[in-house]
């Protein structure tokens, strides 16, 4: 029968120091558990690979000022180093040319609609699209950096994103960063999210665009991301309200009132994964009622009279579109190239002659086509096959909001064969 | 034979070493050769009257050790080779031990009765020995006072050593009838009253049902009180443990009783002598730890039915309660503060009056304030110390704002009467009533600084010349620092501790080089409070603290230069060589936090490996815990550089794994294991066949502590994190044994919150190895491996999310675990995971969770899914 010896840790703190140190020790020990199982869940799913010169990123740090100059280096496109893999958490970190290389190829890039997709009521999704500049949105450490889709930087600010602005108190792991597909509408100088990569550093790549949409709407809300702008928060983001692709969504979509300017419409299949590059998996539209830009413009915003085109110069002199497998529109033969100073790899533009687009079961089959020069500095990309398609027969015979409606059907069949053969009985 | 044994007994406790050797060689070979004969003559020599008390007693103590361990696996072993013995042979040495109790030796039968509880516990689980109780009681009505006794003491030691299920409630009631009847104040024998009173502690626990009953709980709290009033010191002193132990027990049943309680506590407290005294002080801290539980459990909302309320005995008993600890305060003895066992009345009020202010809170300080002003100025140094403890007391529990003001005035005082008391005591408490200050009353949490820019200055003054005082103020002194600089633990950039930074670390090493610093633990308190400087500190004094580093390193170095130690002086070696690395832990973790600082750090790096690896060298058998923790904090910050290390630290991590008595330093272990793998990578691939070797023998080892257990099945997933898919040779051993562990701690039926907690614990270390396993084999082509483990996995979370007891952090593991599965496998997860049976419920419980972790886990484990599942 032991006497109660319990109180004998008399005018002594009630813990040991020794135990503090194992039990901090513990405690570090844990959170770097946790970081390497979230380093380990997040990133090797949003791992993208890219093109580089092989420069480490740490070189690249010291040409911090590069990326404030808004000039792109002219030949940026000849350099094919050795495939390099970088997570979004690392490109975050490039500077300069390779970080607006590297952001170039990420966003998901709609084809043009040039003919209306089967099912569009079921499978897809439609929305108005705003007026802007389309950029990638990252939030990391503690910052925010938009990106156009040349890579070029738009703006370095503190969000209420993820991990988005430097506020004391908020205990984030490194780790928890967010990409968001944007389009920066200057009048109202807010960023419309259009489609959501990773959210607090959860990759959403590989999710159907139903997820994601989903996901979009729950989680920008939450953060109060959708809030007005205070110090910790310069811009304002804002969902864009999506419609499943039936009459009444399409209706609403295409002359329902939104806060933006229109640029044409999205659609999305909803089963679709955020594919980087040319997609058929999300198609834009536009007509004169929902778009102030539906035929191309030149430098000057003017219509030129005839159609233009930019193509890419291949090693074998063919012309040809951005899409993967490529587009051949035509070439150029040897002693031209020679003359004029041509490499492959340059952008050059095109205006499209009398002769037109000629087509032999629905393949292309011959361009008429005359050189203009090469193309603006800035671009990044040649056109892609449906964008010169859709320029062509937006001029010829256009894809009309009528034919969308007519797909949909009135029951919804989605069948623009049946619908012709009621209208014909 | 049996007159062999009897002499083997005596010389085996010989004077002359050789003697006694020769015959502890001689038992240790007849209980090898024949067991059973070896048992039976040891009853027969503790039964035999005739026999000399001290080889009755010896033969007694053998076969009490032949029965019970301390250490599990040993215990496990006696049990099994108890219950394997010949019955004859069994009942044979039960009727000798029954026999024995009757003895008018008291040696012997006092021996008997222990060894008769330990059968006991053995058989009466397994249901046998049915008759035992029954002839014990069959005893108490037997003439001899010391046969009475004897069995009353068996009584006791019976229910200290068995379980209160496998006795019927039948028996239980003739045990404490008699029991009870042995305690009453009839009983003329003052032994058999005192066999009576301790045996009733040790019933306590088995009489639930009968302190349920009104009558009989009536009946047995009278007897006890009256105990207490026995002429007979021990009687008493027994009584109040029983008190103790019952309002601990039964605190639910105490209103009846409690001014009855209060008023004979009062009487012990001031009149009687202090060992009972003490006991009745600790009846009220007793029932302040039940209501500071109650309290903290349920924040005074008590709505279920099931729970236990709050009485507030403490609050109603107040007026009268904390005058009698205030008076207990006076009686301090002469130098108690030199003294590490002291315990006397004055530090046990001293102790009670502050369970009385964490129960009560504000209620306690107008009742204390009056003592304090009366006192606190006296010439006699007693009560000026009565009344400093006293103010020191109460600080924990009352409410800043009640406190805060009275602080602000005292804290003025205390600071004078700290340089300028000239008594030691009032000193020493002085110093640790201003560490209380700024333990509860300083910090972010609260609202007004007690501290400012104006009186900081002086505090620290004052604090740092008291560490030239006497070694026990001295300690004192560091232990308000280490609470000073802890109350600046979140305060961002600028500290303003930056200021007198240099001064305090001079000092603090200037105390550990005090001659006398070995007293009063001065030296590991100046060590402590160094290492919570160095934690509190900012980026304004990170070079200051990278400027310790040599001169920690230079201590460390200079315990490596004493060659022949005595065993002591090895022992002081060993002490300081701890508190030296400790400090280095703390420096290394503190700077390998921040880029820039540990950059600088990375300077010493080999050294102090160096220097570790030399104190690991030191010793033979073991590994220095602290030198291994500080090893994790380096590896932690070195990063894939690590490795240089590897080869030479290896062996001392195989050491540290293999010590299964030093449970902590195998632990520790583990827990660097898990440093080096997230250090190394898959550099840390070669010494993995060991460590996995070692590993895998530690579960499977029933020695080693279970506590190990948990963190060591984390470690697997930190090994198969780093490694990857090279993990696949260890895939066989690993998953069968994480499979078992898995069906073990599934379910929980049954038991008690204190296995509940170790489940859980189990748990997570399953799935963190599970986690690590998975995300480790991602995108890697042999992950068609995991592929026949994954069934198995989900049904594991099936279960444990049925049973409904699993603790937060479990729940984030495991959703976690559901989302690398699908991660990892993929499509191939897919339809599994679709026909599990409660993976979307429990998967929707966690993304409706409150806790940010589970949420964020939950939310992850959706995406992998929905990408498994649309592939």
């Amino acid at each position: 029968m032991a006497p109660h010896d319990l109180r004998r840790p008399f005018k002594r703190p009630a813990i040991s120091d020794q135990q503090r140190r194992r039990d901090l020790s513990l405690l570090r020990q844990k959170q770097n558990r946790l970081d390497a199982q979230r380093r380990a869940r997040c990133l090797a799913s949003s791992v993208l690979s890219f093109q580089s010169e092989p420069k480490s990123p740490s070189q690249e740090q010291s040409h911090f000022e590069l990326e404030l100059e808004l000039e792109i280096e002219p030949d940026a496109e000849e350099h094919q180093g050795p495939a390099t893999t970088y997570d979004v958490r690392q490109a975050s970190k490039l500077r300069g040319t390779e970080a607006r290389r590297w952001f170039a190829k990420q966003l998901m890039l709609p084809e043009w609609m040039i003919d209306v997709p089967p099912n569009l009521n079921t499978d897809w999704y439609v929305f108005a699209r705003p007026a802007g500049k389309r950029c990638f949105v990252v939030s990391s450490n503690g910052t925010t950096v938009s990106r156009l889709r040349n890579g070029i930087l738009l703006h370095r600010f503190p969000s209420a994103l993820p991990n988005g602005a430097r506020i004391n108190n908020v205990s984030r792991s490194g780790q928890s960063y967010c990409i968001l597909d944007c389009i920066f509408h200057e009048p109202d100088q807010t960023y419309y999210v259009i489609d959501m990569v990773c959210w607090a550093g959860f990759s959403l790549y590989e999710c159907t665009a139903e997820f994601r949409f989903f996901w979009l709407n729950s989680k920008l809300v939450e953060v109060g991301a959708c809030d007005t702008p205070s110090t910790f928060h310069k811009y304002r983001f804002a969902t864009v309200p999506v419609y499943n692709c039936d009459q009444e969504g399409l209706q609403t979509a295409y002359i329902g009132p939104v806060p933006y300017v229109k640029d044409g419409l999205l659609f999305y299949n909803k089963h679709a994964h955020y594919q980087t590059g040319n997609t058929p998996l999300a198609l834009v539209w536009k007509d004169e009622n929902c778009s102030e830009y539906v035929i191309d413009t030149d430098s000057k915003g003017q219509v030129p009279n005839q159609q233009q085109l930019v193509l890419e110069l291949q090693d074998d002199g063919r012309l040809a579109t951005s899409d993967d497998p490529s587009v051949i529109f035509g070439w150029l033969n040897e002693d031209f190239i020679q003359k004029t100073g041509l490499h492959a790899g340059n952008l050059l533009r095109f205006a499209v002659n009398d002769g037109g687009l000629s087509f032999v079961d629905g393949k292309l089959e011959k361009a008429d086509l005359q050189y203009l020069g090469q193309s603006n500095r800035a671009r990044a990309f040649a056109d892609s096959y449906s964008k010169v398609m859709f320029q062509y027969i937006v001029r010829h015979s256009p894809l009309k909001i009528e034919h969308l409606f007519a797909s949909i059907g009135p029951l919804g069949d989605g069948d623009i064969a049946s619908h012709d053969v009621e209208m014909a009985a | 034979m049996a007159m062999e044994v009897t002499q083997v007994l005596l010389n085996a406790q010989s004077v002359d070493s050789t003697v006694r050797k020769h015959a502890e060689e001689s038992l240790r070979q007849f209980q090898e050769q024949n067991l059973s004969v070896f048992l039976l003559s040891l009853s027969g020599e503790l039964a035999g009257e005739d026999k000399p008390v001290d080889s009755r007693k010896l033969a007694g103590l053998i076969l009490k050790n032949a029965l019970d361990a301390k250490e599990q696996h040993r215990k496990y072993e006696l049990v099994q080779r108890w219950l394997a013995l010949d019955m004859g042979v069994k009942t044979q040495i039960k009727a000798c031990l029954l026999q024995t109790l009757s003895s008018p030796v008291h040696d012997a039968h006092s021996t008997a009765s222990q060894v008769i509880a330990k059968v006991a516990a053995i058989e009466l689980p397994q249901k046998q020995w049915p008759e035992l109780i029954g002839s014990l009681l069959s005893n108490i009505h037997q003439v001899p006072a010391h046969v009475k006794q004897a069995t009353l003491e068996t009584l006791g030691y019976l229910c200290e050593e068995v379980s209160p299920d496998v006795v019927d409630q039948d028996q239980v009631n003739k045990i404490l009838t008699a029991v009870v009847q042995g305690m009453n104040a009839n009983e003329v024998n003052n032994d058999v009253r005192l066999a009576a009173t301790r045996a009733l502690y040790n019933a306590l626990g088995f009489s639930h049902a009968n302190f349920s009953n009104d009558m009989e709980r009536d009946y047995i709290m009278r007897v006890v009180c009256e105990a207490t009033l026995c002429p007979d010191v021990k009687i008493r002193q027994a009584a109040f443990e029983c008190l103790v132990s019952i309002a601990s027990t039964y605190y639910e049943k105490l209103a009846p009783y409690i001014q009855e309680i209060f008023n004979i506590t009062a009487k012990a407290v001031r009149e009687d002598e202090e060992p009972v005294a003490l006991q009745a002080i600790e009846l009220w801290s007793s029932i302040c730890d039940e209501e500071i539980d109650i309290l903290e459990e349920y924040g005074g909302d008590f709505t279920a039915d099931s729970d236990v309320p709050c009485y507030y005995f403490i609050k109603q008993a107040l007026p009268a309660l904390v005058p009698m600890l205030l008076e207990t305060l006076l009686k301090q003895e002469e130098d108690q503060d030199l003294d590490e066992g002291a315990w006397n009345l004055a530090m046990a009020g001293g102790t009670c009056l502050g369970l009385v202010a964490r129960t009560v809170g504000d209620d306690i300080v107008p009742l204390v304030m009056p003592f304090i002003e009366e006192n606190i100025t006296k010439p006699d140094w007693r009560q000026r110390e009565a009344a400093t403890y006293a103010f020191g007391s109460i600080l924990e529990g009352p409410s800043p704002d009640k406190l805060t003001s009275i602080v602000n005035v005292a804290l003025n005082f205390m600071l004078t009467a700290l340089t300028n008391d000239p008594n030691s005591h009032v000193k020493d408490t002085t110093a640790w009533t201003l560490g209380r200050i700024f333990e509860f009353l300083h910090g972010s949490t609260v609202e007004t600084p007690i501290i400012t820019p104006a009186n900081c200055q002086q505090i620290v003054t004052v604090l740092l010349q008291s560490m030239n005082d006497a070694p026990n103020v001295a300690e004192k002194a560091c232990g308000a620092l280490y609470f000073l600089v802890q109350g600046y633990e979140d305060i961002g950039s600028t500290s303003p501790i930056t200021p007198f930074f240099q001064e305090i670390v001079k000092s603090l090493l200037h105390v550990t080089d005090r001659e006398d610093a070995g007293e009063s633990r001065l030296r590991t308190a100046a060590y402590e409070t160094l290492n919570e400087v160095v934690r509190c500190s900012t980026d304004e004094t990170a070079s200051m603290v990278l400027q310790l580093v040599p001169i920690i390193m230079t201590k460390l170095h200079q315990t490596l230069e004493a060659e022949k130690l005595s065993s002591d002086g090895r022992e002081k070696q060993n002490e300081l060589q701890g508190l030296l690395c400790g400090c280095l832990q703390v420096i290394t973790q503190k700077l390998g936090a921040s880029e820039p600082a540990k950059y600088a750090f990375m300077q010493f790096a080999d050294q102090i490996m160096n220097l570790f690896l030399r104190v690991f060298a030191c010793r033979s058998a073991t590994v220095h815990e602290e030198a291994m923790l500080a090893i994790g904090a380096v590896a932690h910050a070195t990063g894939p550089d690590f490795a240089k290390y590897m080869p030479e630290l290896y062996k001392y991590l195989e050491m540290g794994l293999q010590n299964f008595e030093e449970y902590q330093v195998c632990a520790v272990t583990v827990g660097v294991v898990g440093d080096i793998c997230r250090a190394l990578d898959d550099k840390v691939l070669p010494y993995c066949d060991g460590i996995m070797t070692q590993l895998l023998k530690d579960l499977s080892s029933n020695q080693l502590h279970r506590s190990v257990k948990p963190p060591i099945f984390s470690c697997f997933g930190d090994i198969a994190l780093a490694i990857g898919e090279n993990f696949e040779k260890y895939l066989m051993y690993a998953m069968p044994m994480l499979q078992s562990a898995a069906e073990l701690s599934a379910h929980t039926s049954g038991a008690d919150d204190e296995m509940i907690e170790y489940t859980n614990l189990l748990r997570n270390g399953i799935l963190e190895a599970y986690s690590g396993i998975f995300q480790g084999f991602k995108n890697s082509p042999k992950t068609q491996l995991l592929i026949p483990y994954a069934p198995h996995i989900l049904q594991f979370l099936d279960s444990i999310y049925m049973e409904k007891d699993m603790d937060d952090v479990v729940m984030k593991t495991a959703i976690g675990v559901l989302g690398d599965l699908a991660d990892t496998l993929g499509s191939n997860a897919g339809s599994l995971i679709q026909q599990s049976l409660s993976c979307k419920d429990f998967l929707n419980e966690c993304l409706s969770s409150d806790d940010h972790l589970i949420k964020e886990s939950a939310e992850w484990a959706k995406m992998a899914i929905t990408r498994a599942i649309s592939v």
